[in-house]
C-alpha cells in the first residue's frame, strides 16, 4: 500500500517564450538621474545590438506563477527522505540561509578594502580552523568550489611536492570503486590512472595495491567509507604503503558524514582531502549547485595551498598573495563564500558533541535500513555498513527487474530513488544513504515501501518494470534525447513572430 | 531501533572501527548554539565589513539591483532542497528551468548552445580553452592581457600540466587587445585566442576584426563576457567559437566572490565537447514533452579518465536566480537596464581623466595621482572608490578602475567627482 502520497492537481506550463506577448515586463526602474547617452554614439553603431530576439515578455506575477507551477514539479529533501547514496540529502536548515543574506555578507565586494572585510575573512578563518580540527589536518583551503574542483586542487599540489622532490611521477592508483571524478582529475593534472581491485568484502585488495605501488606512483585516490558504505580497515597500512615508496594518498571526503567525530582523516595517514560542504556540512544542493570542495592538507602540502591564504596582523586578517610555493588561484576570489557561510553555522548549531551526535544518528539510520531490507534484498558486501547500505538486484534481477525499475517505481510510492548502478563493482548496485535528519517514521514508511516493491517483484514485475504509475511525468525517453539533442527553443518556423 | 539491529548503544555501531583509527578525543568545537546566537554571530560579522557605502568596485563583480522575486523563487524548497535532476520524471521543474536558462544564454551570445552553468566566470575560461584544444588537435592558447586577471591566473593553474603553452597579448595605446601583438602570436599551432568584451578596463574589443585573424589561421576564439548586463545593450559575440562568462551581475550577490554562475556557449557543431551538464528535450512515454540531462556520455561518471572535464556539478540554484532575473527584466527591461548602467558610467566618466579613449561600457580606468590617497579621503564620505591597477598592472600605477550601474547615485558621483579636482 502506498502511505506517504495520494493524487493531487499539478499544473501544466507552457515554456516562458511560448507565453511571451510583445511590450509586456515585470521590473521597475528608476527614473534616469543622469542624462541619457546615446548607445549608437557612445560605443559606435555596430556595436550595439537591435534587439534579444525572442527574449522572454511577461509579466512579474507571470513570471512568479511560472516558477511556481515548475517547482511543484519537483522532489526535494523538504518533501521527504531523499536517500541518495554518497550524495548525503540531509536537512538544510532554513537559519543557514538567513545568515548567509545578512546584507553585510552578502554585499560584500571581493576587493573592498581589507579594512572593511574583517567580518568576512573571519568567516573564512574560523570554518578553516573548524574544518581543520575535524579531519585533524594542519590547514584548509576554501577556494575549491565543488568536490571535484578540490580533487583537481589536491592532485596538483600532491604534483608540486613530488616535482619539488624531484620528479611528478607518471600514475595516480584508483580503485574500482571510485567516483568518476577521480580518474578525470588525474587526467586534468597529467597523471596516468591505474584501476586497483576491490577485494570480496568490497575494500581495497591491499596485496594488489602493494604489487602496484613503486616510485611511479605519485598518488593513491581513496574514497573512504568507500563507496559502498564500508570502512576502509586497513587505512593505516596502505597509507603506509604508499608512504613508504614516497607517494601520497589522497582521500576523496564525500562520504565524511560517517566520520566526523568518530575518526580523523589526519590521524590515520591522508595527505590531502577534500570535503563536500553541500553533503556532510548540510549547505542546500540547489538542484546541482553551489557546492563547495573545501581541501584540507598535512603540513608537508601547506606551501603548496592555492592562494591567497589568510595572514594575521596584528589583530587584523590580511591576505597574503606572496606564496612562492603555491599552484596558484583554481578560482577567482576566495571561493564559494555564502556556502562557507552555511557551513558554519551548521558546525556552529551542533558544536562538537552535536556533530559526533549526527554521524551516530547517520551511522544508526543506515543500519536499521540495511536490517530491514536484508531479508529482501541481497547486501552487496557482508561488512560492516557506516552511513549507506548497498544492494545488489540479483534476486530481483531474475525476475526481469533491475535497480533502475525498483528506483521507478519507488517514486510512485512517494520518495526519491536511490542512488542507482553505482558503485560500478556492484553489480545492479542500489546504494541507500538515509542521513541522520530522517525520523523513524519515515525510515519505516521508506522500508515499507522497499518491501512491497520486493513483493511486487515476484508477483507482477512488469508493474515495477513501468513505473513511475502515478507521476505528472512518466517514463522519459533519454535515448532520442541523446540521439538527436534539442538542448535550447527555437521559434517555431510555422509561426511567423506576433 | 537500536535493539532491531541488535545493539545496545550508539557507540556500538563504531566498535568495529580499528582503535588506531578511532578518535576518542571530543572535537575542539565549542557546544553548540541556538539559532538566536547563531544569527546573532553573523550579524556581528557583517558590522565589521563595510556597511552603508556607496561602492564604485566592479572588476568581475557588480552592484545591480536584485529584483524580490529572486528569492521568492529560489527559496522554494522543492529548487533550493533537490539534487542534480537525475530522475527526470520528478526533477521537471528544474529541468524545465534549465531548458529556459541554456536557451537565455544562447539569446544574450548569439550562440547556438549553452550548458546548464559552470563554477563561475574564472573556472568557464580553462574549460572554453580546453574544449577548444580538444577541437583543433592543437595546444597553444593566447590570452589577451585585458581580460580579468584572476580569470587568466585560473588558466594557468588549469594548463600547467595539460601540455597547454600559454602566452599573453599585449593591449594597445587605447586599452583594446594589440591587433599588431595577435598577429605576430598568431602562429599555426594555435588552438584558441581568449578575448573579454568588455575587457578588464570596461572597453568594447573589436571582435569582429579579431574573430576573423584568429579563424583565418584555423584556431577558436574564445570570449568572455564578465559583465552580462552589457548583453542588453551591445552586439553579442556572434563571431566567437566559444563564449564563456560569469553572470553574477544577474541577481547573484557578490557575496565576497561567489557563489556564481558561469557560462560556456558555443555553435552547434561543437556540441559533443561542450563539459558539464546539459539538459535537452524529448517526449515522455505518453508522447507529451519532457527534458532530462543529456549527452552524459561527455562526462566523468561514463567517461572516468577520457571525460571532456572532471566537472560534476553546475550552479542550478544560482542560473535560477539569473533565469528568473531575465524573465523579470526581459527583453524590453535588460535593455532599459543596460542603458542606465551607459548613462551613469559615461556621466561620471565625463568629470574624470580617462586612462584610454577606447568605447567603454559602465566601468573605465582614470589617471590620478595616488589612488591610495583619494580613496583614503573618499572612504571618510562613506564612499568605496575605485579598484588600484597597480596590482594587476604594474604599469598602470596611477590608474584606477571606476564602475557605475544603476544603482549609482548621481550625487556620490559629484562627490567622487569632486574629490579627484581637488586631488
Amino acid at each position: 500500500m502506498i502511505k506517504k502520497v495520494s493524487k493531487h492537481i499539478v499544473q501544466n506550463e507552457l515554456l516562458l517564450f511560448e507565453q511571451s506577448s510583445p511590450g509586456k515586463w515585470g521590473y521597475q526602474l528608476p527614473p534616469l538621474d543622469v542624462p541619457p547617452v546615446d548607445a549608437a554614439k557612445a560605443l559606435g553603431k555596430d556595436n550595439v545590438r537591435s534587439e534579444i530576439e525572442d527574449f522572454p515578455e511577461v509579466s512579474e506575477f507571470e513570471a512568479l506563477r511560472h516558477f511556481t507551477r515548475l517547482s511543484t514539479w519537483n522532489y526535494a529533501i523538504d518533501l521527504g527522505l531523499y536517500p541518495l547514496g554518497s550524495c548525503t540529502m540531509k536537512y538544510n536548515p532554513r537559519v543557514n540561509e538567513l545568515v548567509a543574506r545578512t546584507e553585510g555578507l552578502a554585499w560584500a565586494h571581493p576587493y573592498q578594502p581589507e579594512a572593511l572585510a574583517q567580518g568576512c575573512m573571519e568567516v573564512i578563518a574560523a570554518l578553516e580552523r573548524a574544518l581543520e580540527e575535524i579531519t585533524g589536518m594542519a590547514a584548509v583551503t576554501l577556494q575549491p568550489a565543488a568536490g571535484a574542483h578540490g580533487e583537481f586542487t589536491g592532485i596538483l599540489m600532491i604534483r608540486a611536492l613530488l616535482e619539488e622532490r624531484g620528479g611528478a611521477r607518471k600514475k595516480i592508483l584508483v580503485p574500482d570503486s571510485a567516483h568518476g571524478t577521480n580518474p578525470a582529475t588525474a587526467t586534468m593534472v597529467g597523471y596516468s590512472v591505474e584501476n586497483i581491485k576491490s577485494n570480496s568484502r568490497g575494500m581495497v585488495d591491499v596485496e594488489a595495491l602493494a604489487k602496484a605501488v613503486n616510485e611511479d606512483v605519485a598518488a593513491l585516490m581513496i574514497t573512504n567509507p568507500n563507496t559502498v558504505g564500508v570502512f576502509e580497515e586497513n587505512i593505516r597500512k596502505i597509507c603506509g604503503l604508499l608512504h613508504e615508496k614516497g607517494a601520497l594518498v589522497y582521500m576523496d571526503g564525500a562520504n565524511m558524514n560517517a566520520l566526523v567525530g568518530v575518526a580523523r582523516p589526519g590521524d590515520f595517514g591522508v595527505d590531502v582531502m577534500h570535503l563536500n560542504l553541500h553533503k556532510t556540512f548540510s549547505t542546500p544542493h540547489g538542484g546541482g549547485g553551489p557546492g563547495s570542495g573545501a581541501v584540507a592538507v598535512a603540513e608537508v602540502l601547506k606551501p603548496f595551498l592555492p592562494g591567497p591564504r589568510l595572514k594575521r596582523a596584528g589583530n587584523q586578517w590580511q591576505w597574503n598573495y606572496d606564496l612562492p610555493h603555491s599552484i596558484g588561484r583554481v578560482r577567482a576570489f576566495y571561493g564559494n563564500f555564502g556556502v562557507l557561510v552555511r557551513a558554519l553555522a551548521y558546525v556552529m548549531a551542533h558544536g562538537g558533541n552535536g556533530l559526533r551526535q549526527a554521524t551516530l544518528d547517520a551511522l544508526l539510520n543506515a543500519n536499521y535500513l540495511r536490517i530491514l531490507l536484508e531479508p529482501h534484498y541481497d547486501i552487496a558486501y557482508n561488512a560492516p555498513s557506516m552511513h549507506e547500505c548497498v544492494f545488489s538486484d540479483d534476486r530481483q534481477a531474475k525476475k526481469g527487474v533491475r535497480t533502475g525499475d525498483i528506483a521507478k517505481r519507488l517514486i510512485d510510492y512517494g520518495f526519491h530513488p536511490y542512488t542507482v548502478s553505482f558503485p560500478l563493482i556492484v553489480h545492479g548496485a542500489l546504494m541507500i544513504e538515509p542521513t541522520e535528519t530522517e525520523s523513524k517514521q519515515e525510515l519505516d514508511l521508506f522500508a515499507d515501501a522497499m518491501i512491497s516493491i520486493a513483493k511486487e517483484v515476484e508477483e507482477n514485475p512488469d508493474l515495477v518494470r513501468k513505473a513511475p504509475h502515478l507521476t505528472r511525468t512518466p517514463r522519459v525517453d533519454e535515448v532520442t534525447a541523446a540521439r538527436k539533442p534539442i538542448v535550447r527553443w527555437k521559434r517555431p518556423a510555422a509561426a511567423p513572430q506576433s | 531501533m537500536l535493539a532491531t539491529i541488535g545493539l545496545k548503544s550508539e557507540e556500538d555501531l563504531i566498535s568495529y572501527l580499528p582503535s588506531d583509527v578511532r578518535f576518542s578525543k571530543k572535537l575542539g568545537i565549542e557546544d553548540g548554539k541556538s539559532e538566536y546566537e547563531i544569527v546573532d554571530y553573523f550579524k556581528a560579522l557583517a558590522a565589521r565589513n563595510a556597511n552603508g557605502c556607496a561602492s564604485f568596485l566592479g572588476a568581475g563583480v557588480y552592484h545591480h539591483y536584485r529584483p524580490v522575486l529572486v528569492d521568492a523563487v529560489v527559496s522554494r524548497g522543492e529548487f533550493l532542497t533537490s539534487y542534480t535532476p537525475y530522475q527526470a520524471e520528478i526533477s521537471q521543474g528544474t529541468l524545465t528551468s534549465i531548458f529556459e536558462f541554456q536557451t537565455m544564454v544562447c539569446q544574450l551570445t548569439g550562440m547556438d548552445v549553452a550548458n546548464a552553468s559552470m563554477y563561475d566566470g574564472s573556472s568557464a575560461v580553462p574549460e572554453g580553452a580546453m574544449m577548444a584544444v580538444r577541437i583543433t588537435h592543437r595546444d597553444r592558447v593566447l590570452i589577451a592581457r585585458t581580460v580579468h586577471p584572476e580569470y587568466r591566473e585560473v588558466l594557468r593553474t588549469y594548463t600547467q600540466h595539460q601540455g597547454i603553452p600559454l602566452d599573453e597579448i599585449g593591449y594597445a595605446k587605447n586599452g583594446q587587445l594589440d591587433l599588431d601583438d595577435l598577429k605576430k602570436k598568431l602562429s599555426d599551432d594555435v588552438a584558441a585566442v581568449i578575448v573579454q568584451t568588455p575587457n578588464f578596463f570596461g572597453l568594447l574589443e573589436q571582435v569582429k576584426e579579431i574573430a576573423a585573424l584568429v579563424q583565418a589561421k584555423g584556431a577558436l576564439l574564445v570570449v568572455v563576457v564578465a559583465e552580462a548586463v552589457a548583453l542588453g545593450l551591445i552586439e553579442p559575440p556572434r563571431d566567437a567559437d566559444i563564449v564563456v562568462g560569469e553572470l553574477q551581475s544577474f541577481a547573484i550577490s557578490p557575496s565576497y566572490g561567489g557563489p556564481y554562475a558561469g557560462i560556456i556557449a558555443t555553435k552547434e557543431k561543437y556540441i559533443r565537447q561542450i563539459p558539464g551538464r546539459l539538459v535537452g528535450e524529448t517526449t515522455d512515454a505518453e508522447g507529451k514533452r519532457a527534458f532530462c540531462l543529456t549527452l552524459a556520455t561527455r562526462e566523468q561518471h561514463i567517461r572516468r579518465d577520457k571525460a571532456t572535464s572532471n566537472i560534476c556539478t553546475n550552479q542550478a540554484l544560482l542560473a535560477l536566480m539569473a533565469t528568473v532575473f531575465m524573465t523579470v527584466y526581459g527583453k524590453q527591461g535588460l535593455r532599459e537596464l543596460a542603458e542606465q548602467n551607459l548613462a551613469k558610467a559615461h556621466y561620471l566618466a565625463g568629470k574624470l581623466d580617462l586612462q584610454f579613449d577606447a568605447p567603454f561600457f559602465n566601468e573605465f580606468v582614470v589617471r590620478v595621482n595616488s589612488p591610495e590617497k583619494i580613496n583614503a579621503r573618499l572612504l571618510e564620505k562613506k564612499i568605496i572608490g575605485g579598484l588600484p591597477l597597480d596590482r594587476f598592472y604594474p604599469e598602470l600605477k596611477n590608474c584606477m578602475l571606476l564602475c557605475a550601474t544603476e544603482m549609482t547615485r548621481r550625487e556620490d558621483m559629484d562627490t567622487v567627482a569632486a574629490a579627484f579636482k581637488t586631488q
